[in-house]
């Protein structure tokens, strides 16, 4: 059984680009403080970012809580938004329904959810149209990525 | 390469961390997607981009790139050099395009990380 040495949540705004990354910089300074081997912090931020900009260009709002074991860092991303209808899909590079005003803003090229599951070790996608998306994603700490 | 040469090179203004352009660069990303970045930067890279938003700076930060270009004559706003600054990212402005800065960069030995 993994020992809980960090729990925190967050609160995300929704549509609001200017504040979106925020928090994943505060986690960035959270993990770094803890001395967090800089590869493993490196894959946990990368998802955290990527979720908190997908939190801020398509949902009203959303919570990730992060989570730090002595054998993991797990984040846990709750949106309410309009949620994904075609899972599988949303999880190919390259496809996307971003607005040409997300463009604008770098993202909502097809590239955030891939990068997503790319950096974690294990990783959860579920949503409900209409209702919101959950994004669960496990970093290990003795990963290699 | 030393930051310092590539901005001599690329006739560069620079906007953010003066002090710190001795930085070597062995290692180019290049993109206006911000994901394209996150997904290809395995840190140390010179970052170069036409987005000059503040996610730009995020994105550079979460990546751990070693500095930023901006091509195109682009400059950020204020709050995105002082933003840079506080992150202690050297930040770059040139008035050249991407594909010429790329070409430049690529016939002094520097590679695109794959």
């Amino acid at each position: 059984m993994a020992a809980e040495l960090l729990r925190e949540s967050f609160q995300i705004q929704g549509r609001n680009f200017d504040k979106a990354g925020e928090i994943s910089s505060e986690i960035k300074m959270i993990l770094k403080d803890l001395g967090i081997d800089a590869g493993c912090l490196r894959r946990a931020v990368i998802v955290a970012f990527e979720a908190e900009m997908n939190v801020a260009m398509y949902a009203d709002r959303g919570t990730l809580t992060l989570v730090l074991t002595d054998k993991d860092i797990s984040l846990d991303v709750r949106d309410e938004g309009p949620g994904i209808p075609d899972i599988e899909l949303a999880l190919q590079e390259g496809y996307s329904t971003a607005s040409d005003e997300m463009r604008d803003m770098g993202f909502g090229f097809g590239m955030g959810l891939p990068n997503m599951k790319k950096n974690s070790d294990e990783f959860c996608l579920e949503s409900e149209v209409g209702k919101g998306t959950r994004v669960f994603a496990r970093i290990r700490l003795n990963s290699h990525g | 390469m030393k930051l310092a040469e590539i901005k001599d090179l690329l006739r560069c203004e620079v906007l953010a961390g003066e002090e710190d352009l001795s930085v070597d660069i062995s290692q180019v990303v290049a993109s206006d997607g911000m994901s394209e970045i996150l997904a290809f930067a395995k840190s140390k890279e010179l970052m170069i981009t036409g987005l000059t938003n503040i996610q730009s700076i995020r994105t550079a930060d979460i990546a751990g790139v070693s500095a930023v270009l901006y091509c195109r004559g682009k400059r950020p706003d204020k709050k995105v050099i002082e933003f840079a600054k506080q992150k202690r990212i050297p930040v770059l402005a040139t008035e050249m395009v991407m594909f010429d800065i790329c070409g430049i960069l690529y016939n002094k030995g520097l590679k695109g990380v794959s």
